[in-house]
């Protein structure tokens, strides 16, 4: 097994001619869940794009699941939900996923299993378009769980859910990692930071905070990611 | 290439057809419609529509599967499923090809469709056979896909394929033979019309018509047709790029 399922190293990421992270470095442990957190603009949907191995300019070291990120043998092994939910309005959430599930090459009755897990089996056979944002971006979450990745990367996967359901889908991801799997979820909301294993918090391209999210608040004293995030911020100010 | 996701995209794209009748109908019918109205302005001169009908049966039915197809999969990057696709076990050519026979089934429809009403409905007067008229015309057709894909491969936005339409295909319109013979050109246009790859589409038409059929003639400019439908789509698969900034 290995240790590390993801392992970052002085990651810089030319934009145009403006460099967007300014040499980000970080580990992700198999087997646990990651919140990356931070205002938008920061470099979360960069980061991420870069570690599915989509994203141009990259320099430094991106290992994904002990290769080189966008590795072809790492195709399939990914799950990877983009902000904008990522599947075709003009299909039903089922022949979406069956889309998917032919070009991964796994069985089709991996399907049912995803559409059961993201509760959408109501809506199974409704055009995507026709669905509501909440229930968009859980069919684009289903087609990311289709396989049973071994890493997932979602970005904002819960924007827009109800408490209820997002309390389902932590819950879910907490049990993907019970079954061994990676899980590097994004998001601008700092109440979802306690749901996850560890927090990496980022600002203007940089790392501010690698931790458990307990670490996080007593080293600050605090009961609140939000004062976390703006005592790091005046620390790092003050330190320059 | 993996054939198991070229068929999925393939099937995939005819399901999202199915869904869209206008973008349907206007493959089908509106290269019918586009003849027919030439038919009805040459009315006065039935010799000049036996001369331009043939061309046309090619011209038509690449130009709009030029259009549809050119957006395609800057579509797909908007929306973020091509970035799906490709964190999946998915060739650029796979996603191509898929597109590129999705069409090919539609261009086989459209030339039915077109090649019929020519000449039975239109009575335009070809010396070759009918189903040698039809096959180029289906060639014709997913030469306008394959060309429309690389222009998509091509563009960075939606914005910029539609742009692709004038620049690439209105070129090759006036110097494909349609308006003046191209062994009429100057020098310099005939050399460029050469390269064009719908002056051999229309030159295939037009030898069938003129009786030449496959083993004279048409055999030769619908393997150039061939020819350039897999360089466009090799080349359009060489030009997109998995990695974006």
């Amino acid at each position: 097994m290995m240790k590390n399922a993801v392992s970052c190293r002085e990651v810089v990421v030319v934009r145009g001619d403006r460099e967007v992270l300014h040499g980000v470095g970080f580990d992700l442990r198999a087997g646990t869940v990651t919140g990356l957190l931070g205002p938008s603009g920061c470099g979360k949907t960069t980061l991420i794009r870069a570690i599915v191995g989509l994203q141009a300019k990259v320099t430094g070291d991106v290992a994904v699941l002990g290769l080189p990120a966008g590795a072809p043998k790492l195709r399939g092994r990914i799950g990877y939900v983009t902000q904008e939910p990522s599947v075709y309005g003009d299909l039903s959430v089922s022949e979406n996923l069956r889309f998917f599930a032919a070009v991964l090459g796994v069985p089709a009755d991996d399907v049912d299993r995803v559409i059961d897990a993201v509760e959408l089996r109501s809506h199974a056979d409704v055009r995507v378009d026709r669905l509501s944002g909440g229930q968009r971006s859980r069919a684009s979450l289903a087609a990311a769980l289709l396989g049973d990745p071994e890493l997932l990367v979602l970005d904002e996967p819960t924007v827009g859910l109800d408490p209820v359901l997002r309390r389902d889908l932590w819950n879910l991801f907490h049990s993907l990692a019970d079954a061994g799997a990676t899980l590097l979820v994004s998001s601008h909301v700092m109440d979802e930071a306690s749901r996850c294993d560890r927090l990496l918090l980022m600002r203007d391209g940089d790392l501010l905070a690698d931790d458990t999210p307990q670490a996080l608040l007593d080293s600050v004293g605090t009961d609140d990611i939000e004062q976390v995030f703006l005592t790091l911020i005046d620390r790092k100010a003050g330190a320059r | 290439m993996t054939p198991r996701v070229t068929f999925a995209v393939a099937a995939r794209v005819l399901a999202q057809l199915r869904r869209d009748h206008r973008t349907v109908a206007m493959l089908i019918v509106l290269p019918a419609l586009l003849v027919s109205l030439m038919w009805w302005m040459f009315t006065g001169n039935p010799a000049t529509f036996d001369r331009v009908g043939g061309p046309l049966l090619a011209v038509f039915p690449s130009i709009i599967m030029f259009v549809v197809t050119s957006v395609a999969t800057l579509r797909e990057r908007s929306t973020g499923t091509l970035s799906r696709l490709f964190t999946m076990p998915m060739g650029k050519l796979d996603f191509l090809l898929g597109y590129a026979l999705a069409f090919a089934l539609i261009a086989v429809v459209q030339a039915l469709v077109v090649v019929s009403i020519a000449l039975y409905a239109l009575d335009l007067d070809i010396r070759g056979a009918a189903w040698q008229l039809g096959v180029v015309a289906v060639l014709d057709g997913v030469l306008g896909t394959a060309l429309g894909l690389f222009a998509s491969a091509f563009a960075a936005t939606e914005f910029q394929a539609v742009q692709m339409m004038p620049a690439v295909m209105i070129p090759q319109i006036l110097l494909c033979g349609l308006l003046v013979p191209r062994d009429q050109l100057p020098g310099v246009l005939h050399a460029v019309s050469d390269v064009l790859p719908l002056s051999y589409a229309v030159d295939a038409v037009s030898s069938v018509a003129q009786g030449n059929g496959f083993t004279s003639g048409a055999g030769v400019d619908a393997l150039v047709v061939i020819a350039f439908i897999l360089a466009a789509l090799g080349l359009g698969a060489a030009t997109l790029r998995r990695r974006t900034a």
